[in-house]
């Protein structure tokens, strides 16, 4: 469980149908950062501005759901590389906020904001094809890959992450103690 | 109209889903206003009427057709080609399944097993039942229908019912005298005639097999420190006719052909109990019965063998009246059927305390299936030992048998209990099965390897349905329809069953569809275990049997459709974009999604 | 008379005759998973939380009777980990977005959840659409958060004498509806004093105006873990 030139552990994070929310949390373990980053280097990441994952990460973090079929690829190309895969927060684990869309019809969704709503002016569904497709609904992620981690909040707590972190570097099988679990 | 019909039932809260369904009938559904009127005429919550109405099937909020035809959809009428039918008549008459065509001449729905597996494709037009159903017929039904033809001038052979027993035993051959058991049972003290049916051996023909004679003893003596048979105390006599497990229809028989041998049952256990009231829970798919039911229960009372001073016996009262269902098989659990004798949706109860105790309104009551109550006719006519002749020291006397499936000759059996399943199978004409669902999907399926085991309470218990599946079938589409059976038809009341059947089927339509991986199977184990483990009623514990059982027997036919992934979605992914695509116009490589990553 | 007995997890603890397992646990201070049950209204058994084993046996600690010499395993992890799926089953049923939720906090699902350290939902979502009623001028049903464990229909018919409340449909289709012919809640005798309006363990039914009145830190489970907050419940605090 180390990167091969460092020997620190690599981290891999990302936003799917999220809110970068889980994000911010994680910065609040302010000035822990410090000791992270003397075991851990990140790879493809917010944090890091690296586009692409490398060849050996070990725990790719995922925020937020799926949408579209962008967050669907990012998803794979995720838990194709990553050793570790961990659902983020709310909405990664069950939709979240975004999947209060999904008792909507899709085809309604689309046509109230792009044709039918008050103040459009060239009514017209979006279809460059550099946009990404919506999903008929939005979906937590452990429907489409295996998950091995799940840490529930809106967002995690930053002691949520650092009790995940500091297990994991210690070698310790990841333990959420109850006072930590919340889903909001 | 509407006070008429109350009017009919007695006006009491109890016959609420008895005028419910004659609404049905007349309205073709249950409008809002006369749910709202009824819980005024019969002093309920409006909420109660509701419950009811939402709860049977043959009830509905909105409206049905003209004609309201329902194909039955058991895995043995799946065989015969009957949702191919179903769609076949949807087509001509331009009705999509389940709804309502806009003329409202015409609704089609599926139904769960109609009780006709030896005579299918079955289905119910209003009701009335149509069998060996096949491509002709569905041509001129839906001209009869778009002609609104009165079922009165359909061809008459299209309704016949055959009772196409095969091999008659103890119960099916000759005829019992009217009476005669009765008359015998009138000699003797209640202790005697429990311990005549308890020295016969007879236990419960629903298949879980209780004694017969503990059953009618415990109700007679009420709880712990009660008088026996305290007379100042309302006993019942119910006669389950709701078998709905898939593939059984032997109750049908017997009471097209030993109607009287199953009434003179109850009455001798009303005898022997001390009831006055007895009931006949008759499954709303057997509503055709019920008119010759009717005149058989006026004969008795002409007889003077059901009413007041019954032979003439002094204070010796006694009366059945039919109850009808309204398409709900979880009613066939005792609880649950009383509570729908009591008007109310068909919930399993807690138990303790058990029906014989606190039963119908709370009162002691006995429940027993209609071939118990044949039974115990017959041994108080011919005596115990009659019954002792046939059958295994666990299991005396002989057990009927609704065959159907893959054989030549479907139909009735009454076999000893004690024979292997394959001396039945020779019978029937099944070469080479490659297994067979003993007792319904809710019993036990079993494999080649299994066919010399025994019918009996000591090996294979059974209700009666034998479904026999040749070489041909695909054991996992056959574990995958009764698994939706059962969500199907799970009350709803606790969340293992009602949440944990749904998730068993989306389970095996992943598997079944050729997306599952190993990781489905575990999980699919496990999750069989908590609802067996955790559901409140049988249903719920019984649900994951045909899954359970094929995988055990059959693993190699699941395991050639997993994919070897670890891991892939239980949805249609590529699918799941089809509506973005249809609204862009876009077919652009990234406006689709493979399914395993 | 002898005094009854009976053990949780090898624990003896004696009870009264009339008491089922989950009442003598209570009694005792042993606390038994549970959301359909209320002290205070008849045991019910459909939630399946409190599925404990007796004598080997699975039974749901609500309405089996208490007997003599029962050997009851309670805490144990083959019974947290089904109570967990349970748990679960009941979160992918319905639509409980715990981050915009006005119960959240309070929400006895969630607090249940939390104890069972359930992490995830486990199962597919089911996503169903499901009916708000916001029509009573003080009192909100939102659906999406029902769990059938039908106290308020309890509540309604057994305290209140009104029975504004009931389960309609079957199976997955099952439901709330209310008393009144227009579906609407404002057709109902509901009043927001009527024990009813209050008893939801989830935010299915809710108070209008009193939303998100304590500020997370100070909600009900924020630091008070469900196995107390519960006991103090079923032991008539």
């Amino acid at each position: 469980m180390t990167d091969l030139m460092t020997h620190k552990i690599r981290i891999a994070t990302t936003s799917l149908a999220g809110c970068f929310g889980c994000h911010m949390s994680f910065l609040d373990i302010d000035e822990r950062f410090f000791t992270l980053c003397e075991h851990v280097v990140f790879d493809r990441s917010p944090f890091t501005d690296i586009k692409h994952l490398g060849e050996h990460v070990d725990v790719g973090l995922i925020e937020g759901g799926l949408c579209n079929a962008e967050n669907v690829s990012t998803l794979r190309e995720f838990r194709d590389h990553v050793k570790i895969l961990v659902a983020v927060g709310a909405c990664a684990i069950n939709g979240g906020i975004p999947a209060m869309r999904n008792h909507i019809p899709l085809k309604e969704c689309l046509e109230e904001s792009y044709l039918v709503a008050v103040g459009i002016d060239s009514p017209q569904i979006p279809n460059d094809p550099e946009l990404p497709l919506l999903l008929d609904r939005v979906r937590p992620i452990h429907e489409v890959v295996k998950v091995d981690y799940f840490l529930p909040g809106c967002p995690p707590s930053a002691e949520v992450f650092w009790t995940f972190l500091t297990d994991l570097m210690a070698g310790r099988e990841p333990q959420i103690p109850e006072a930590q679990i919340h889903f909001d | 109209m509407l006070c008429e019909i109350v009017d009919r039932h007695g006006g009491q809260a109890t016959s609420l889903l008895q005028i419910l369904i004659d609404v049905q009938m007349r309205f073709r559904h249950v409008p809002p206003r006369i749910m709202t009127a009824l819980a005024g005429m019969l002093h309920l919550p409006r909420t109660q009427v509701e419950a009811v109405v939402e709860f049977y099937r043959f009830l509905s909020v909105t409206s049905v057709g003209r004609f309201d035809v329902r194909f039955s959809d058991s895995v043995t009428d799946h065989l015969l080609g009957s949702r191919d039918l179903a769609a076949r008549l949807c087509q001509r008459l331009g009705v999509k399944l389940g709804e309502t065509r806009v003329d409202d001449a015409v609704s089609i729905h599926l139904t769960s097993c109609t009780g006709l597996s030896d005579q299918g494709p079955a289905a119910l037009v209003n009701g009335h039942v149509l069998t060996r159903l096949d491509g002709d017929r569905i041509v001129q039904m839906a001209d009869f229908i778009d002609q609104g033809m009165d079922l009165d001038t359909w061809p008459k052979n299209w309704f016949k019912v055959e009772d196409q027993v095969q091999l008659a035993g103890l119960l099916l051959e000759g005829e019992l005298p009217l009476g005669a058991s009765l008359e015998r049972a009138l000699t003797l003290h209640p202790a005697d005639i429990f311990s005549e049916i308890d020295r016969s051996g007879l236990r419960g023909r629903g298949g879980a097999g209780f004694k017969t004679a503990a059953k009618w003893r415990f109700c007679y003596e009420g709880e712990e420190g009660a008088v026996p048979g305290d007379p100042t105390i309302a006993r019942y006599v119910v006669c389950n006719a709701d078998e709905g497990e898939p593939g059984t229809f032997k109750d049908r028989v017997l009471l097209s052909r030993n109607a009287q041998d199953v009434f003179e049952g109850m009455t001798v256990c009303a005898k022997a109990i001390g009831a006055q009231h007895g009931f006949i829970y008759l499954r709303g798919e057997y509503r055709y019965l019920l008119d010759s039911l009717l005149r058989g229960l006026k004969v008795r009372r002409l007889r003077g063998l059901l009413g007041r001073n019954i032979l003439g016996v002094e204070g010796f009262d006694f009366d059945i009246e039919i109850h009808l269902g309204a398409g709900a098989y979880i009613c066939g659990e005792e609880s649950a059927l009383i509570e729908s004798l009591e008007g109310k949706p068909g919930h399993p109860r807690n138990r303790p305390p058990y029906p014989v105790t606190h039963g119908y309104l709370g009162q002691p009551t006995v429940v027993n299936n209609v071939e118990t109550f044949a039974a115990a006719a017959r041994i108080m006519a011919y005596g115990a030992d009659w019954f002792l002749s046939v059958g295994t020291p666990e299991s005396s006397g002989t057990k009927i048998l609704s065959v159907s499936g893959d054989c030549e000759r479907p139909g009735i059996y009454e076999v000893p209990f004690g024979s292997p399943v394959s001396d039945l199978l020779r019978r029937c004409g099944a070469d080479d099965p490659m297994g067979v669902q003993v007792g319904g999907p809710s019993g036990t399926f079993i494999g080649p390897d299994e066919f010399e085991r025994i019918l009996g309470f000591e090996d294979l218990p059974t209700g009666g349905s034998m479904m026999v599946f040749s070489q041909a079938r695909d054991v996992v589409a056959i574990a995958r329809s009764f698994t939706h059976f059962f969500a199907h038809e799970s009350c709803g009341f606790c969340t293992p069953c009602r949440v944990g059947t749904s998730l068993l089927g989306q389970l095996i339509d992943k598997i079944a569809e050729g997306h599952g991986t190993p990781h489905d199977l575990i999980e699919m184990t496990q999750l069989a275990a908590i609802v067996k483990n955790t559901s409140h009623c049988g249903l719920g514990q019984t649900a994951a049997h045909p899954l359970m059982q094929t995988l055990e027997r059959f693993p190699e036919r699941y395991q050639e459709r997993l994919k070897t992934l670890f891991f892939e979605p239980g949805f249609d992914l590529d699918g799941a974009l089809e509506v973005s695509r249809q609204m862009t116009g876009r077919e652009d490589a990234h406006a689709h999604l493979t399914q395993s990553g | 008379m002898d005094q009854k007995t009976l053990t949780i997890d090898g624990v003896e603890l004696s009870f009264d005759p009339r008491q089922t397992i989950m009442e003598a646990a209570a009694a005792a201070g042993v606390y038994i998973p549970h959301l359909c049950h209320h002290p205070d209204f008849k045991p019910h058994g459909s939630c399946k939380l409190c599925t404990v084993k007796v004598n080997g046996r699975f039974a749901s600690a609500c309405t089996l009777p208490a007997a003599e010499g029962q050997e009851v395993l309670n805490k144990t992890l083959e019974l947290n980990q089904l109570r967990t799926r349970i748990t679960q089953m009941l979160f992918v049923e319905g639509n409980h977005f715990c981050p915009g939720c006005e119960i959240s906090g309070h929400c006895k699902l969630q607090a249940t959840a939390y104890g069972l350290g359930m992490l995830d939902s486990h199962f597919p979502h089911f996503y169903p659409a499901r009916r708000v009623d916001a029509s009573h001028p003080d009192i909100m049903l939102d659906l999406d958060r029902c769990i059938l464990c039908e106290l308020c229909v309890r509540a309604s018919r057994d305290m209140d004498g009104k029975s504004v409340f009931g389960i309609a449909g079957r199976g997955m289709e099952s439901h709330l509806v209310v008393a009144a012919e227009s579906g609407a809640l404002v057709d109902t005798l509901i009043e927001v004093s009527d024990r009813a309006a209050h008893v939801c363990p989830v935010g299915a039914i809710l108070i209008k105006h009193t939303a998100y009145e304590k500020p997370i830190g100070q909600r009900r489970y924020d630091h008070h873990p469900i196995q107390a907050a519960l006991l103090q419940e079923d032991q008539g605090d």
